[in-house]
């Protein structure tokens, strides 16, 4: 035998295959479907929102990765599930530099301040959200109609608004299924929600296809299923509960499944991994947690919608969540025979 | 027919690769022209020269003695004349004193024998002596001397026996072939270690893909003795002692602690074989199975090796791609990596492995941990790999040690083949157990 280098590496010598890249890819692709009706519901205005959230976090994160003299990680997807969630959750209409501001911060402070990749307390995309919500809390509850005729026809004046001038807020915003429920008392069909024919922001308003992106992402395994469903029947039994004991003063519980940013939220947001908790029993009281505060936060609340707040709350506990609940080691507390 | 239904918590499913030599039957594998035997062939004192440079030695004769209780002797694979006395290298990469040894042209297979252990007649010490005599370490791959391991310590007592034919590494076949093989003398071996440890009953556990084993064990049990034969499930780590006991018992190993703690003892069954084989004769160890497998291996096969054979001279017999560029002794889960081809095989080789340029992993990126818990949901003793590849990371080896559990970790690998950050989290483990195992000392 000829001499030749042998390469030398430690065990395991094997491995499952998986990468960052593949999960984050994937999860991209379970975003798809989602993102692809918000722009048939919504038209080039949501294609502008979408499109400006995932440039804008792919360009921050570039920029910033350089200025800290590292490696750019823009290759790893992570940034476009950032982007994508972000603008997923904007309304159609919403000015794009703004839009635009909502990536920078999603990434500058969701990700960068914390370390970047992995180390992130929170989704990023929720920062960004929460930011933008403080800077701009008009714009950001002006929605607008699904469906509208000329979709695809002319851009809302709004979207391609100056930056820093007060964007025209026209007669073609329509009130929320929870807004509506909230401040007029109004309950829209639990059908009509589930399908997405009801005003809301770009994502948040088709159920059915954020569902089919989850069940995708569970049958690959890319993801925990026990936190949406968690998530969900907590906000199911407790509203249902209290449908039970007056169904004049709450809304059904099918209302509540269905309508706002619950279902993206519950299926996208609150699973990602790095801002949820790593054992199953774990982020089953997580997803507990964040279903009750959903439930709380549009009840009594002042705000029509809670799911962002309760993800949030969600991320921040979730360290000691892992802390509290940990697997019993093999051949602990057991006593010696 | 009873067959377990339990195995352990979490464990990993690797390709097993087996198929390409459980068929092959084993074969006799031929002399090198230099044997090379270094003297640290186990875990515990390396054994102590008796013979000298330019001796004539014969096969089956003592070549070092056992150094001490936790020691075995070295016994001589081959007749021949011993070339020189000097250090030769070992797979950790350090030196060691080792004896080269010259076969004789015509080197028969006479072997010279000891005492021999009568199991009738033998007490429970007098086997343990021979076993220790015969040079018998942990044939699995831990080369722990087995003598030591079946010591009841005083107060504790033994109820089962278990013999380990789980063989879950990926790519080995060597405990299949010898349960095929060789039931004769495990079923004497059995009757051997069932004296010495005074266990009631014995448990033969074998893996769901070595059924056809599992048939003919059963089929040739001895008649009044109380040996059942258990199939558990495929997974890995199945074979790890603690694992296996869960499976069969039904119970825990206390952490830290050791299976007499649950009155078991688990032999792999290649060591239970040659127990079987060489203490009715007074012999010593003087070769074992290996299973030589891989993409860049020729003839891939079950191969009866002398110790001491030279690596390099295994790899030309059986032939290997010009590609070759990994070499694993033992499986690819916990094999180690060969730096030198001119180490020999030593008794606690299982297997050895080669890979081609295709099969090896081009330094894959290593991302920050995403806390996907995939880990977690691996590690069979239900550690936490993340939090402790985290701590690790900021040296914080006392609390990994003290609230985390590190030195419970065996380094089985199931957390870092799951990791998608591909860390290295078995590396970063391995590391730190020696620094909280060096700073105790100190
Ligand atoms: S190597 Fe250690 S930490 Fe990793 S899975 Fe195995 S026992 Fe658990
Ligand atoms: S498998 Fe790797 S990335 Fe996932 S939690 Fe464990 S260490 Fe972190």
């Amino acid at each position: 035998m000829k001499k030749q280098t042998l390469h030398i590496s430690t065990s395991p010598h094997l491995a499952q295959g998986t990468s960052v890249e593949v999960i984050m890819r994937n999860v991209v692709i379970a975003l798809m479907p989602a993102a692809l009706f918000s722009i048939y519901a919504f038209g080039w205005n949501a294609a502008l929102v979408l499109i400006t959230a995932v440039v804008s976090c792919l360009l921050t994160e570039h920029i910033l990765c350089r200025l800290a003299n590292k490696r750019s990680t823009v290759s790893d997807w992570s940034a476009i599930i950032t982007g994508l969630l972000l603008g997923l959750t904007l309304p159609p209409i919403f000015p794009l530099w703004m839009t635009f501001l909502g990536g920078v911060f999603a990434i500058g402070m969701g990700k960068f301040l914390f370390g970047g990749l992995g180390y992130n307390v929170f989704n990023p995309a929720l920062v960004g959200r929460a930011v933008l919500q403080g800077a701009f809390p008009v714009a950001i509850t002006t929605w607008y109609a699904s469906f509208s005729a000329e979709r695809f026809t002319t851009l809302h004046s709004a979207v391609l608004a100056v930056p820093f001038m007060e964007p025209v807020i026209d007669g073609t915003s329509g009130a929320t299924p929870l807004s509506a429920f909230k401040f007029d008392g109004i309950t829209s069909e639990a059908s009509d929600l589930a399908l997405g024919l009801v005003s809301g922001s770009t994502g948040e308003t088709s159920s059915v296809f954020i569902l089919l992106g989850g069940l995708y992402l569970v049958w690959r395994n890319f993801m925990n299923w026990r936190i949406p469903v968690a998530i969900l029947a907590t906000v199911f039994v407790f509203s249902g509960i209290l449908y039970w004991i007056d169904p004049i003063e709450y809304p059904s519980p099918l209302f509540m499944l269905f309508s706002g940013g619950l279902m993206l939220g519950a299926v996208f947001m609150a699973t990602d991994m790095v801002a949820s908790p790593i054992t199953s029993w774990g982020v089953i009281i997580y997803g507990i947690i964040i279903g009750a505060l959903v439930v709380i936060i549009r009840l009594w609340g002042g705000l029509p919608e809670g799911v962002m707040y309760a993800i949030l709350l969600g991320n921040a506990i979730s360290p000691h969540i892992d802390r509290l609940v940990r697997y019993r080691v093999y051949g602990t507390s057991l006593k010696t025979s | 027919m009873k067959t377990a239904k339990q195995t352990f918590k979490h464990g990993i499913h690797p390709p097993e690769n087996k198929e390409e030599t459980n068929g092959l039957p084993i074969r006799q594998f031929s002399f090198a022209p230099l044997i090379i035997l270094p003297l640290a062939q186990h875990i515990g004192a390396p054994s102590k020269l008796v013979i000298r440079e330019g001796q004539e030695v014969v096969r089956g004769q003592i070549l070092a003695e056992s150094d001490g209780y936790l020691s075995v002797p070295l016994h001589a694979p081959v007749s021949g004349l011993v070339k020189k006395i000097a250090y030769v290298p070992t797979i950790s990469g350090k030196m060691t004193t080792g004896i080269y040894l010259e076969p004789f042209p015509s080197s028969t297979q006479e072997t010279l024998e000891g005492e021999a252990i009568d199991i009738d007649s033998a007490s429970p010490e007098e086997i343990l002596i021979g076993i220790q005599q015969a040079g018998i370490v942990g044939l699995g791959g831990a080369a722990f001397p087995t003598h030591a391991k079946l010591k009841i310590p005083d107060g504790k007592h033994c109820d089962t026996l278990i013999i380990n034919g789980i063989e879950c590494e990926p790519y080995l076949t060597t405990d299949h072939r010898v349960m095929l093989e060789q039931s004769d003398d495990i079923f004497l071996g059995i009757k051997y270690l069932m004296k010495a440890t005074g266990a009631k009953r014995t448990i033969i556990g074998i893996e769901a893909n070595k059924q056809d084993a599992a048939d003919l064990l059963r089929e040739r049990l001895p008649k009044n003795e109380a040996i059942s034969v258990e199939v558990v499930p495929v997974k890995y780590p199945q074979g790890a002692e603690k694992m296996l006991i869960t499976a069969l018992l039904g119970k825990e190993v206390p952490s830290r602690g050791l299976p007499i703690d649950v009155n078991a003892v688990v032999v792999n069954v290649a060591t239970t074989a040659e127990i079987g084989r060489l203490l009715p004769h007074g012999r010593g160890i003087q070769e074992r199975v290996i299973t030589i497998t891989g993409p860049g291996v020729k003839k891939k096969g079950n191969y009866l090796i002398p110790i001491g054979t030279p690596l390099r001279y295994v790899l030309e017999q059986v032939g290997v791609d010009e590609s070759v560029s990994e070499v694993y002794m033992g499986g690819p889960m916990m094999g180690v990596a060969v730096a030198n081809l001119d180490i020999s095989i030593v008794k606690g080789t299982s297997g050895i492995v080669v890979f081609n340029k295709e099969q090896i992993e081009q330094a894959p990126q290593v991302y920050p941990c995403i806390k996907c818990g995939a880990c977690v949901d691996a590690c069979p003793l239900s550690l936490n790999p993340s939090k402790l590849g985290i701590l690790a990371k900021f040296e914080s080896y006392e609390k990994m040690a003290e609230e985390y559990h590190l030195m419970d970790c065996f380094e089985c690998g199931s957390c870092s083949y799951v990791c998608p950050s591909h860390i290295p989290l078995v590396q970063y483990f391995r590391l730190s157990k020696s620094i909280v195992r060096k700073r105790k000392v100190a």
